[in-house]
């Protein structure tokens, strides 16, 4: 019993230290920028404080645009990463399958990978009608190689004695596909989708950045050129939670899908 | 179940016919010949052990046996239907588990059923049923992660009995399982194969386990394998443990190990597995 409450009393002091940590982390950047602190190579001079940015925070919890800007985001996030995910598991399925679709598919993809999402900003707005478009292109070429790489990786490495019995026990190559393949590349797929989550929103902020209207990339751009320093540190921020709850969604998804892979899995 | 062994029984399905096989793995500088002129036959009902040094060419044998691997010259047929590829009424039961990690244990085993196009209730029933006659019961929501070695490889033995294969064809289950499990497991399977009597091959390197379980023992050659001798065991049955003390027991055992004695000097031969050389 003595050890039950030591752990309680342990555990409640860790939380303690680590809330402890956030907030003497905020009190350093409150205490630089009130003081203009200037270290030569870096200067708090233009940073909002604590303060600041918690009243724009407020400001733009109550502003009706919010809810446009963040869904207009999210909608070109779903979007780019939709189709990314819809093409990039199907390209994977191929690739990592068929020898010949290898062949054909793995050459031009592989030209292609290398050139960082972001590149391609350019070119986008040249090749598509609309900035919408071509923001949600930005988004869909980021997610889209981490998902195909991941897909090839796991589908090539099912354990091909899986395949083997399921083979000896009637499994037509279909049913295989969907029974041994699907399943046994699923971890390695959903790291992949976890990883083009992150490149997507990345890619989205930038291009909103250069040429988007609203969404929270261009607020956070838009907030600097009016010189509102206040609120860029609130879009860092509203951009950071909603990568963090993209990934949570993620997760949940990945083990909702696989309850083999909990580590006490329900009986 | 009763039904299906008068069945087996009756029909005498399950002989094996094997006719100067030769098998070729790895391919261009690589390929070599693993298996070459090998004879015998299988009656029905049979359980055979087929036992020799690592490398000779006896799981490439059961993976021929089994579909997974084609043949070079020579005639392979189960009731007199040549093997063209691999088939539910070929189970094979791998050294290594082959359980689906994301299917619970009755899942796995209706895997088979579900193929044919059973329904689900029928087929969940059925895998009940023969998970409660390999000693699982209450087991059947597990996951495989959830169940020990010995307990995999009983799922995999349902997994495939639950098709009523002709043949059932095992390689080295039992080799990767602790030296009290594999006895406990050797029992298993004869209770089972008494139940449910179907011809079996058996792969092993290891001489008791092939003096305990079997009614023939086919001591093959190192590489290429070669049939060295046919032995046809006496032992009555149902077979006891005690069996492995018997003075007829440890001659046998004697008279196997002198058969397989390595020539000093020779260098051990790379490890075979019935999908071919080498792979995981």
């Amino acid at each position: 019993m003595a050890h039950a409450a030591d752990t309680g009393r342990l555990r409640a002091f860790r939380l303690l230290s680590r809330l402890g940590s956030i907030l003497v982390c905020i009190a350093l950047w409150q205490f630089a920028s009130v003081l203009h602190l200037n270290l030569g190579v870096v200067t708090f001079r233009n940073v909002p404080a604590p303060t600041e940015v918690a009243q724009s925070a407020i400001v733009l919890m109550k502003s009706p645009k919010l809810l446009a800007r963040i869904s207009s985001s999210l909608y070109r996030v779903f979007a780019g990463y939709g189709a990314a995910a819809l093409i990039g598991i199907a390209l994977g399925f191929a690739i990592g399958r068929s020898r010949a679709a290898g062949d054909l598919l793995l050459p031009p993809l592989e030209v292609l990978r290398p050139i960082p999402a972001v590149a391609w900003i350019p070119l986008s707005i040249l090749m598509f009608p609309s900035s919408e478009l071509s923001m949600i292109f930005i988004t869909f070429i980021g997610a889209l190689f981490p998902i195909i790489l991941n897909t090839v990786h796991g589908v090539a490495n099912v354990d091909r004695r899986l395949i083997a019995s399921a083979r000896s026990l009637g499994g037509t190559p279909i049913a295989i596909l969907r029974e041994v393949v699907l399943p046994g590349a699923a971890p390695s797929i959903v790291t992949g989708l976890a990883i083009g989550m992150g490149t997507s929103w990345f890619c989205l902020v930038t291009a909103e950045m250069i040429a988007g209207q609203f969404g929270i990339g261009y607020y956070t751009w838009e907030a600097y050129t009016l010189q509102n320093y206040a609120d860029i540190i609130v879009g860092m921020l509203v951009i950071g939670l909603l990568g963090m709850g993209s990934s949570w969604l993620l997760t949940t998804l990945g083990e909702f899908l696989m309850p083999w892979r909990r580590p006490a899995a329900a009986r | 179940m009763n039904v299906r062994v008068t069945d087996t029984a009756a029909r005498s399905v399950g002989r094996i016919h094997v006719a100067h096989i030769s098998i070729s793995l790895g391919s261009g500088a690589n390929a070599f010949e693993a298996v070459s002129g090998l004879d015998f036959a299988v009656a029905p009902g049979e359980l055979v052990c087929v036992l020799g040094p690592s490398g000779c060419g006896k799981s490439t044998l059961l993976g021929a046996l089994a579909g997974h691997l084609t043949i070079a010259s020579g005639r392979l047929t189960i009731d007199d239907q040549p093997v063209a590829g691999p088939r539910p009424d070929l189970g094979m039961v791998f050294q290594q588990h082959t359980l689906f990690p994301w299917k619970r244990v009755r899942y796995n085993v209706a895997f088979g059923p579900k193929m044919r196009g059973i329904c689900k209730a029928e087929r969940l029933r059925a895998a009940d049923e023969i998970l409660d006659l390999v000693g699982l019961a209450g087991f059947e929501t597990f996951y495989p992660s959830q169940l020990s070695g010995g307990m995999l490889q009983r799922v995999e033995i349902a997994r495939v009995l639950i098709n009523q294969p002709r043949v059932l064809l095992m390689d080295e289950p039992f080799s990767a399982l602790d030296a009290q499990t594999r006895s406990m497991m050797q029992e298993v399977l004869l209770d089972i194969w008494t139940k449910i009597p179907t011809t079996t091959v058996f792969v092993t390197h290891d001489i008791d386990e092939a003096l305990f379980l079997a009614d023939r023992i086919i001591v093959m050659s190192a590489r290429p394998g070669r049939v060295l001798e046919d032995i046809r065991l006496q032992f009555g049955r149902p077979r006891l443990p005690e069996l492995v003390t018997e003075f007829e027991f440890v001659r046998l055992k004697r008279h196997v190990l002198n058969l397989l004695r390595r020539p000093d000097g020779a260098a051990p031969l790379a490890r075979l597995n019935p999908l071919g050389v080498e792979a995981k």
